[in-house]
């Protein structure tokens, strides 16, 4: 293989990560304030149809992005209401948001099967993208891309050093503490939750609008669970989920290829290579206990009533 | 305002009107959306609820389809219960129906009464060994089943759309992928004329039952129950964790691989890529509706397939997609966990908590899943 396959192998590779970087950095500010949400897949899907839908009947892409994180922030909300409201069992509750995200989707989406939109393309930045190899392998994504990488630079200092980020934490180890000092513990896990949803959304939009440009049922493909595995992989650290995501966006990327360099084998198999590789990266992660109980928000997944 | 007070005794009224609240208000849900879609909700509701059932066909093919959803609700019920969240039934399933349906054709001759009873087996274990790797995943290297057996679905599915449009496909069958179809001795027979009802509905009674004597009444179901409700107390006692994450899985896998064998060698009769439209999802619906219970269970099923069912009829008679039960499906959960508040909380209006309340909230705060 010469370099000239390498190129748009690579770039593929980082459009296939984008969503996953967004699904995983919004879980992860929500893990981080010590919420489980495992509708993400769901989001996903409300999002990617939403988003499609907007875009198709506007012909804007912009509205269709916006509408997708709309999507996701109201499920999300949904959630929020049920498990910080309500007290709903945090698993239960995000599992019916899966399942409610595929069944509406399915539903609001079928006039959608077989329309098209304009999808979103790569922006070639003028003069940089004209650079041998570095061109177009860094400067010509589609501003989302950029705006991934952004959103991951402004998440690891908010994370850190913002007042914040450091709540958000403080929320997700000792949600009891940070009541008592007086800071409004539901709330902040609302905002994160919400937060979570967007981007969620977002990244569905992403798939439906850029990556493949039209509304297939379903067509997250497990996705959203991928971006929850991410997260553990990650061990909760905003840089590693991307190091993750683009890692598995390789996988997605190289089994498409070996398929279209004709290796000998079947293409289901190859198409289970994600899914293996999240098992894999899963048993990696987790076989020492104590990387999980240093790093897992002590608080995460359970409920937190803070008067009655 | 309105406020929530921590009952003392969580309530054994409201866990068995919830889920008949959710029911309702899921009704009343489908009401509106049925008027949104400028559908005559009373016509809407009668194509949806009663005309599944105006045949003895129809009534038939109601407990067909809450088989394979009894099936898989009764063993993950048992896992939630513990605390084992196995929610990858749907690839034990189709693991099972690859097994069962691969030893039809791989005996595809035989026309003996002991290939049924293979089959039945081979599906139990293809779930069971499906449901064994996030169980060992789990023992040894702690991941997390939800995320294991999750994934292992889309695998499954893989695997199976590579039998048939691969190995297994029949060479006679002008190219679709699909096996071919099993001959009668490897199908299950029908409950009587007239209908698809296969005997596995009697068989997924049967196991009800039997889980709920497993559940109730031995030491092994208690040591589930109490590593679910207080895993403080059962890790105290010395149940060993282990033993029952195998337990759960094990139970969960091979009732839903029971299930993908009833179904290939029941109402399908062959291997095909899709053997289920989702039963090992809404399995978990069905189990949390059914209150984790046996009894429950059977009854959320048969809701859970007139859902099914009036989906498919809407869409001959209302031209609804029939994706619209999956609308109703989340809708139902949703409900039913906002209305399980009630059973830790009562809703009260005060002006002013007296300081007991207070005292016991904030030792109730923050209590485990």
């Amino acid at each position: 293989m010469n370099f000239e396959h390498l190129i748009p192998i690579l770039a593929s590779t980082v459009a296939a990560a984008t969503p996953l970087i967004y699904a995983s950095l919004g879980e992860l500010i929500v893990e981080r304030a010590g919420v489980l949400n495992l509708g993400v897949e769901g989001m996903m899907l409300a999002g990617a149809i939403t988003g499609f839908a907007v875009a198709n009947q506007t012909g804007s892409l912009t509205l269709g992005f916006a509408a997708g994180m709309g999507a996701g922030m109201l499920l999300s909300l949904l959630f929020g209401f049920l498990t910080l409201t309500l007290q709903a069992n945090q698993v239960a509750t995000g599992l019916a948001l899966t399942l409610f995200g595929v069944g509406l989707s399915a539903f609001v989406g079928r006039p959608f099967v077989g329309q098209v939109v304009d999808g979103l393309k790569g922006f070639a930045i003028p003069v940089l993208s004209d650079i041998p190899v570095a061109g177009p392998l860094l400067f010509r994504f589609d501003p989302l891309v950029y705006a991934s990488l952004a959103l991951f630079v402004a998440m690891q200092w908010f994370l850190n050093r913002a007042r914040g980020g450091l709540l958000i934490r403080a929320v997700g180890e000792s949600p009891s503490s940070a009541h008592a000092i007086g800071y409004p513990v539901i709330a902040i896990r609302y905002l994160a939750v919400v937060f979570g949803g967007a981007m969620s959304g977002l990244a569905g939009a992403y798939l439906s609008l850029s990556i493949t440009p039209m509304w297939v049922e379903g067509m997250t493909a497990g996705r959203g669970w991928i971006a929850l595995a991410l997260v553990v992989f990650a061990t909760w650290k905003p840089w590693r989920v991307v190091l993750g995501a683009y890692l598995f966006g390789g996988v997605t990327i190289l089994q498409l290829y070996a398929q279209g360099f004709g290796v000998r084998v079947p293409s289901e198999f190859l198409s289970m290579l994600p899914y293996i590789a999240t098992i894999v990266v899963l048993v990696l992660i987790c076989r020492d206990p104590r990387t999980i109980l240093l790093n897992q928000p002590a608080s995460l997944g359970r409920r937190f009533h803070p008067d009655a | 305002m309105l406020k929530l007070e921590p009952r003392q005794e969580p309530s054994r009224l409201m866990s068995y009107a919830s889920p008949l609240i959710a029911v309702g208000l899921t009704l009343l849900t489908g009401y509106l959306l049925f008027s949104l879609l400028g559908k005559d909700p009373a016509q809407a509701f009668y194509v949806f609820f009663v005309k599944p059932l105006e045949t003895r066909y129809g009534v038939g093919e109601l407990f067909l389809k809450a088989t394979p959803l009894m099936l898989c609700a009764t063993g993950l019920a048992l896992g939630f219960r513990a605390n084992v969240w196995n929610i990858g039934a749907e690839g034990q399933l189709v693991v099972g129906a690859i097994v069962g349906g691969g030893l039809a054709l791989l005996f595809q001759d035989v026309q003996a009464s002991w290939l049924l009873p293979l089959m039945l087996a081979g599906g139990v274990a293809g779930g069971m060994a499906w449901a064994a790797i996030p169980a060992f995943l789990r023992v040894r290297f702690h991941t997390n089943e939800i995320l294991v057996s999750l994934m292992l679905v889309y695998v499954a599915k893989l695997l199976l759309s590579y039998l048939v449009h691969g190995p297994w496909r029949d060479p006679e069958g002008y190219n679709f992928p699909q096996s071919r179809m099993f001959q009668e001795a490897a199908l299950l027979p029908v409950l009587m004329e007239g209908v698809r009802t296969t005997w596995a509905f009697v068989i997924a009674l049967l196991l009800a039952g039997l889980s709920w004597l497993f559940a109730e009444k031995t030491f092994a179901g208690f040591r589930l129950k109490v590593s679910g409700l207080a895993p403080g107390a059962a890790s105290y006692a010395g149940f060993s964790e282990k033993r029952n994450v195998w337990l759960a899985l094990l139970i969960g896998g091979g009732a839903a691989g029971l299930a993908g064998v009833a179904e290939v060698a029941g109402p399908i009769g062959q291997l095909q890529p899709a053997v289920s439209p989702g039963y090992g999802f809404a399995a978990i619906i069905v189990a949390f509706v059914g209150r984790l219970n046996p009894l429950g269970v059977v009854l959320a099923s048969l809701l859970m397939s007139l859902l099914y069912l009036g989906g498919e009829t809407a869409q001959i008679h209302l031209t609804l997609p029939s994706a619209v039960t999956g609308v109703f499906q989340g809708v139902l959960l949703f409900y039913l966990l906002a209305a399980d508040l009630f059973i830790h909380f009562r809703p009260r209006w005060s002006a002013a908590r007296p300081a007991v309340v207070a005292k016991a909230t904030a030792l109730a705060g923050g209590d485990a899943v």
